[in-house]
């Protein structure tokens, strides 16, 4: 199911969460909504979901025009950043519960959860109670819970925001497995970017209740159309107003070859495989590169080094 | 779904209006109908300035005793250890459990004339029952577990970092609780207070037993009310019962004050 | 304390300080303190429940049989269970549509309307059965007398009950996750579905234990019932009053007798339904 957001504005109050947004999401896709905290991609999935009405505008899922619809007719799956486990219920009845609403038979029913939990690893679980589950478990039910009645679309609000780093690792590889194997249009929210570029075919960079822009995560790091996208979706140097620079675009050289400007490092990080430079240019401008372990060695950098520099093109927005 | 909204909050309204401010207002309507000069000769009739007072000394006894107790209690059970908090627990709020009648009762059987302590405290010339020591210590037990049960929870949550700080600077077991601990409680210490004198003025059951109801001495307001009635004298009971009403509606003036204080509620 | 030699050892770390209650810290005043706690929990509490039930055994357990079985007191402690029973689940019902209504409502005084349910709780059980009569008594101005009927009782344990479940269930909708509602919503459940199959049993522990502080309170109520019900026997003499009755007789050990199978009634469905509520709460917390 092909999602569309036509010109959707919502405000709270004073605060406009949402500023005539409009994006596109295709059949099968696996989009990312990427911003900061309070850039609207929450509301946004809300508003698709059914749990938000927009103050204006046209949501579609399908051919279907939903935006008034109510949550429980639209057929999505939702997967809340909390999980919204049912704390009463075990997992098998949680699971269970959109087919229960629906009046499935019981078999039908049994047949279908346990094969939901055999999907999402959880088979052995059933008879537990989510007070007895661990983060990473309980996403997998939430999960296991929305599909179960095999939605149309899968939303995902910062589904992996409240788990450690190896279990999020983890819980990414396996959402995007559990997408090739099923195919069903899906939208997650994020503020991590490493996040989105990892997990997602398309970006829609958000921020404050607008979208800056929408592309392949190549698009959006190679062809950033403004500042903000530039500095959100990688690091960057800020050499002025509105000249931005890739860190690992720097090329370091040996002082001796004689090009490119002088530079002193003033600071060598090191980061596992990568390191980061930090330096003053001739000119007193501050800045930092980023390089490989290797390069590093090779040209011994260390502080108080003088070397040169050649900086490329920088980026200019208007 | 605004319909049912509308009509489930017509219902409890509705409810609340039948069963609590119709009476109340009533009540009041009832008073004053022939003007305010009747309520005040009612109110100021000697017997019933003497059981309001009668009512005040007995709160002013008692519940300074259970504050501490209950302040004590609350310390016992959130930062002592010893065997037995349970049990300790359910004995304060056996009061929550017991009639106020049979409180008279059992009060009676240990302090009365052939009660467990009867034959002592004659001989001693200690009148406990049918008398104002037997109506204080009716109504120290009906409000006996309010300052433990609204103390207690503040204490649990209040970490014991700061007292612990306290002890390593040097300061002594009271000095640490003075100045640590009882402000920070101070907020749930308050409101136990208020719920326990709202509780002892209120007191009736338990008094009417133990007192003898002989009027213009062991009369208490409350038990003013129900002689007055009894004599069908009732703009007399009306009036006392309006004073009372009005120091309840004070009571919930200031618990709803409190309330925003110690920011949560938990049901009594 | 003694660190191992080491050249260039850190100081030693101090051990932990315990520190024990005010009360239990130095010998003298811990002991003094929960002293005269002890003393005071038994003079208050302790003695009297022992004598009580020293009284009602006093005369072996056929007298005690015969005292509770008697018809007056068999009637008196009839009525007080059933009505108890009945005003309970009244409250369960009210009590939790009212605790929704504050909680999830928006309405002009809606704070004053909050503040109010305590009312009982503050007011007087004299006073209360007073305000009751004047409405819905003899001189009703409605033209509600319920005055001498059953229905008065029913009343006045309504009014007094009243804040328990309210009080109860409140902070649970209160702190409850929003979320549960909007998942079972996404789901495809409709409004009915979701409170009845998510929002009901969150507040199920919440409300039995909001039942089981009414139900002991009603059970030993008697300030409100004395002007309203007008006391007669077997027909609006509650065991409360029954019980009073039998103590300006004189009558002590009949008294305690009747005493001893209220305060039981009123401890066991306590105890029962706290179980009840903390099983329930078990997974839900």
């Amino acid at each position: 199911m092909a999602i569309e957001v036509r010109n959707v504005s919502r405000r709270f109050g004073e605060f406009v969460a949402l500023d005539d947004v409009c994006i596109r999401v295709n059949d099968g896709a696996l989009t990312a909504l990427l911003g900061p905290s309070g850039s609207g991609k929450s509301t946004l999935l809300r508003i698709i979901a059914g749990l938000e009405t927009p103050d204006s505008g046209e949501v579609r899922i399908g051919e279907r025009v939903v935006t008034d619809a109510p949550a429980r007719t639209r057929d999505v799956g939702f997967v809340f950043q909390h999980y919204a486990p049912f704390k009463h219920m075990t997992v098998h009845d949680n699971v269970a519960f959109g087919l229960k609403v629906r009046r499935r038979p019981k078999t039908e029913i049994r047949a279908r959860v346990h094969e939901l939990l055999g999907l999402v690893r959880l088979e052995g679980l059933a008879d537990r109670y989510p007070s007895q589950l661990s983060g990473g478990q309980l996403q997998r039910m939430a999960l296991a819970r929305a599909l179960a009645v095999a939605p149309r679309v899968l939303l995902l609000d910062e589904p992996f925001g409240a788990l450690d780093a190896l279990v999020r690792a983890e819980l990414r590889e396996w959402l995007r497995r559990l997408h090739e194997e099923i195919h069903v249009t899906t939208i997650f929210v994020t503020h991590d970017q490493e996040e989105a570029m990892a997990l997602a075919e398309q970006i829609v960079v958000m921020n404050r209740g607008r979208i800056e822009q929408a592309g392949t995560p190549r698009e959006l790091y190679e062809s950033p159309r403004n500042e903000f996208v530039m500095s959100f979706i990688g690091p960057v140097n800020r050499l002025g107003e509105a000249s931005f620079l890739r860190p690992h675009d720097i090329q370091i050289m040996p002082y001796a070859t004689g090009e490119g400007t002088e530079a002193l490092i003033e600071r060598v990080v090191h980061l596992g495989f990568e390191v980061r430079v930090e330096l003053k240019l001739g000119d007193g401008r501050d800045v930092w590169a980023q390089v490989t372990r290797e390069s590093a060695q090779e040209l011994e950098l260390h502080e108080g080094q003088i070397l040169a520099v050649r900086l490329p093109e920088p980026r200019v927005f208007a | 779904m605004s319909f049912s909204k509308l009509g489930v909050r017509t219902l409890a309204l509705g409810y609340l209006a039948l069963l609590l401010a119709a009476p109340v207002a009533m009540i009041f309507y009832r008073t004053f109908e022939h003007g305010i000069a009747p309520v005040w000769d009612a109110v100021s009739a000697p017997n019933a300035v003497r059981a309001f007072w009668l009512s005040i000394e007995i709160v002013a006894i008692a519940v300074p005793l259970n504050t501490a107790f209950g302040v004590g209690v609350a310390l016992l059970l959130e930062r002592g250890s010893f065997r037995g908090k349970a049990l300790l627990g359910m004995l304060v709020d056996l009061p929550f459990a017991i009639s106020p009648v049979v409180v008279g009762l059992a009060l009676v059987l240990v302090y009365g004339k052939t009660g467990w302590f009867g034959d002592w405290l004659i001989g001693h010339g200690i009148q406990v029952i049918f008398s104002v020591p037997g109506m204080v210590l009716a109504t120290a037990v009906v409000s006996l577990p309010f300052v433990v049960r609204e103390t207690a929870p503040v204490l649990r949550e209040l970490s014991t970092d700061a007292e612990q700080a306290a002890a390593t600077l040097g300061a002594g077991a009271w000095q640490t609780f003075r100045r640590i601990t009882l402000p920070a409680i101070r907020w749930g210490v308050v409101y136990g207070v208020v719920l326990t004198t709202a509780r002892a003025l209120g007191e009736f059951g338990a008094v009417s037993v133990v007192s003898g109801r002989i009027e213009g001495q062991t009369q208490t307001l409350p038990l003013y009310v129900q002689g007055q009635f009894e004599n069908f004298n009732i703009t007399g009971a009306y009036a006392s019962a309006v004073v009372l009403a009005l120091l309840a509606l004070a009571t919930l003036v200031a618990m709803n004050l409190l309330t925003r204080r110690t920011r949560r509620r938990e049901a009594i | 304390m003694s660190t191992p030699a080491a050249p260039a050892a850190a100081p030693a770390r101090p051990t932990r300080l315990k520190i024990p209650a005010v009360l239990g810290r130095g010998r003298a005043a811990g002991t003094l303190g929960k002293g005269m706690i002890g003393v005071y929990l038994s003079v208050l509490v302790l003695l009297p429940v022992a004598a009580l039930l020293a009284k009602a055994g006093s005369g072996g357990l056929d007298a005690f049989w015969r005292e509770v079985t008697g018809p007056q007191a068999q009637a008196a402690i009839k009525l007080t269970l059933v009505m108890s029973a009945i005003v309970v689940v009244i409250n369960a019902i009210f009590g939790t549509l009212i605790a929704w209504v504050l909680v999830r409502d928006e309405f002009p005084g809606k704070r004053t309307v909050n503040a109010l349910i305590d009312l009982p709780f503050a007011l007087p059980t004299i006073v209360a059965g007073v305000v009751l009569l004047a409405l819905y008594g003899t001189n009703s101005p409605l033209g509600v007398n319920v005055a001498f009927t059953r229905t008065s009782i029913a009343l006045a344990l309504l009014f007094v009950t009243l804040p328990f479940v309210v009080r109860s269930v409140q902070p649970v909708l209160i702190e409850m996750d929003r979320s549960m509602e909007e998942a079972a919503a996404s789901l495809g459940a409709g409004p009915v579905t979701v409170l009845r199959r998510i929002v009901l049993p969150t507040l199920t522990p919440a409300i039995v234990s909001g039942v089981a502080l009414s139900f002991a309170r009603a059970v030993g109520e008697f300030g409100s019932l004395v002007l309203i019900t007008g006391n007669l026997p077997f027909k609006t003499e509650v065991g409360s009053v029954y019980v009073f009755g039998q103590i300006q007789n004189e009558n002590l050990p009949a008294a305690a007798a009747v005493s001893v199978v209220l305060l039981g009634a009123a401890l066991i469905v306590l105890g029962a339904l706290t179980l009840v509520s903390r099983r329930r709460s078990r997974h839900v917390l």
